[in-house]
């Protein structure tokens, strides 16, 4: 249930939704992270729901002392009305056998928020490549046909190469190839949702191992920025992205300098 | 982490199992069912319990937590038992020197001013009953002048910090508010990248989310059981709640039964 922080609820009528999917490496979640942090965008609510495992914690964008103790939750959406742009970033693991549930009240708030279109960004086990995936870019999009008739050739014309749909019995001509994505989450229920609810929805994917997901991250939000030019690109071509506080430590405590 | 030499942990990983997501309609049924009988159970033994405005409610969650209610504040006033909540996984992990017939999670009202609750959850509640268990209790109570204080503890190792002077320092106390919240914590608040989970952080979510005050205050041990010294902790919590009197440290006796009864049998030196 999305809950608006302030009285009168946003509008985003017109407005571009990114999300994450909850998927290997949590490439997804630092990708937006970034997103969210660079562009200084405002919480202008929450995503309550028990589909959720219950978090909170401090600022995870604070930029002085006085808004680091800020109690942030599970689940939160931002927005930036210049760019027309809302963001909703998870904090927390899905349960389970409530993933089902979550993809309807998804579904449900994308419609009744009239979002223009919504991009979903999320990974993939990359050892579960097949031959022609392991060359070239690991980076895929899928679209579904509401998105397709909409953007047009938009992201063919920038080069981007389309998730394939594999067979599920390599060598086997005769099976039907279908759409696969191995450590991916709610990504691929959530684009079947998109086709027959006839959302304007984009899965942005971009294969990865679960490791330091940091420069995954990076590559993933580079991509996006290709086609929705969140950030412009400096003299040398390279975004400016700004690494929020909450990355700290990521790999937890640094060693007491007494055991050497 | 591994909380002795040689104990083999499952590891879980943040990648999800495609399989999973090919459920037919036959196994959604299922997890479906099996979801429905996930409950949590109220019972208030008199009607009016929850009726009152203005409720101070306090909830500990956690051994240590929980232990300085038993040994503090429910020997030095007056309290009575006013309701419980039993979860479908009741009884397992109960703590306090409970036997497993007993409910994990007992609130009490002080005798003498009917708006000071005290709920003391000395079992663990499960990640999916958490928001559950959250919405029902909290539900109970009228919103109006309704404050909130969570006291809740947490292994040290569980705190990120670059300075390891102050992780060394265990126990201690910090603090995370929700915005409506107007008390001045007595400890310092959490900083990033630290976290609370479990139901301090159902709670947390929950009054932020309905705009009510709330304080939950983490206490960081090194200790496996509850010991005094982090139990002590927690006065410093009590300060601001207010109305409460915290009692002198009570005599051995009573401290003994609450840690005795949590002595952990361990077969490294047999």
């Amino acid at each position: 249930m999305f809950i608006p922080v302030e009285a009168i609820p946003p509008s985003f009528k017109g407005f571009t939704l990114i999300l994450p999917a909850i998927a290997v490496g949590n490439v997804a979640q630092l990708a937006v992270d970034l997103i969210v942090s660079t562009l200084s965008m405002k919480r202008v609510g929450y995503m309550h729901t028990d589909c959720l495992v219950p978090m909170v914690g401090p600022n995870p964008y604070a930029t002085s002392a006085e808004d680091a103790g800020e109690l942030h939750t599970t689940a939160e959406v931002y927005r930036d009305a210049e760019k027309k742009l809302a963001v909703l970033q998870i904090r927390s693991p899905l349960i389970q056998s409530r993933s089902r549930k979550f993809r309807k009240l998804l579904v449900s708030w994308i419609k009744a928020s009239e979002f223009s279109r919504t991009v979903v960004l999320s990974s993939s086990h990359a050892y579960q490549r097949d031959d022609q995936q392991l060359k070239g870019t690991p980076l895929r999009y899928l679209v579904t046909p509401a998105m397709r008739t909409a953007s047009g050739p938009a992201l063919a014309e920038l080069g981007w190469v389309e998730m394939e749909r594999l067979s599920p019995y390599p060598g086997l001509v005769e099976a039907e190839p279908r759409l696969s994505i191995p450590g991916g989450g709610v990504t691929k229920g959530l684009f079947t949702d998109g086709c027959q609810e006839e959302l304007c929805l984009a899965v942005v994917l971009v294969f990865c191992s679960e490791g330091d997901n940091v420069p995954d991250a990076f590559t993933l939000v580079n991509h996006l920025n290709e086609w929705l030019l969140l950030v412009d690109n400096d003299k040398r071509g390279a975004q400016k992205w700004k690494v929020p506080g909450s990355w700290r430590l990521l790999f937890g405590s640094s060693h007491p300098p007494s055991i050497f | 982490m591994a909380t002795f030499f040689g104990e083999v942990l499952s590891v879980s990983s943040r990648a999800v199992d495609e399989d999973e997501e090919d459920e037919n309609d036959e196994d959604e049924e299922i997890l479906k069912e099996l979801d429905e009988t996930r409950e949590v159970h109220l019972e208030w033994y008199q009607s009016n319990s929850n009726l009152m405005t203005d409720t101070n409610l306090i909830i500990a969650v956690g051994r240590n937590a929980a232990s300085f209610l038993s040994v503090y504040v429910l020997t030095s006033a007056s309290w009575e038992a006013v309701g419980h909540a039993s979860l479908s996984n009741a009884g397992s992990q109960t703590i306090c020197g409970q036997t497993s017939t007993e409910p994990a999670c007992v609130f009490y009202r002080k005798k003498d001013n009917r708006a000071v609750i005290l709920c003391q959850i000395s079992g663990y509640i499960e990640e999916d009953l958490q928001f559950q268990w959250t919405e029902k209790v909290l539900g109970c109570f009228k919103q109006k002048g309704l404050s909130v204080t969570v006291l809740s503890d947490s292994p040290v190792a569980e705190y990120k910090n670059m300075d390891h002077a102050s992780s060394s320092s265990s126990p201690f106390l910090l603090c995370l508010q929700t915005k409506s919240s107007t008390t001045n914590p007595q400890c310092p608040l959490l900083e990033q990248p630290n976290i609370f989970t479990g139901i301090q952080a159902a709670v947390l979510s929950y009054c932020q989310v309905n705009q009510i005050p709330a304080v939950a205050y983490q206490c960081y041990s090194d200790a496996i059981s509850p010991d005094s010294i982090t139990m002590d902790t927690y006065k410093l919590a009590f300060t601001s709640v207010g109305d409460i009197k915290v009692g002198p440290l009570p005599s051995a006796d009573i401290i003994n039964k609450f840690i005795k009864t949590n002595h952990i049998q361990s077969n490294l030196y047999i």
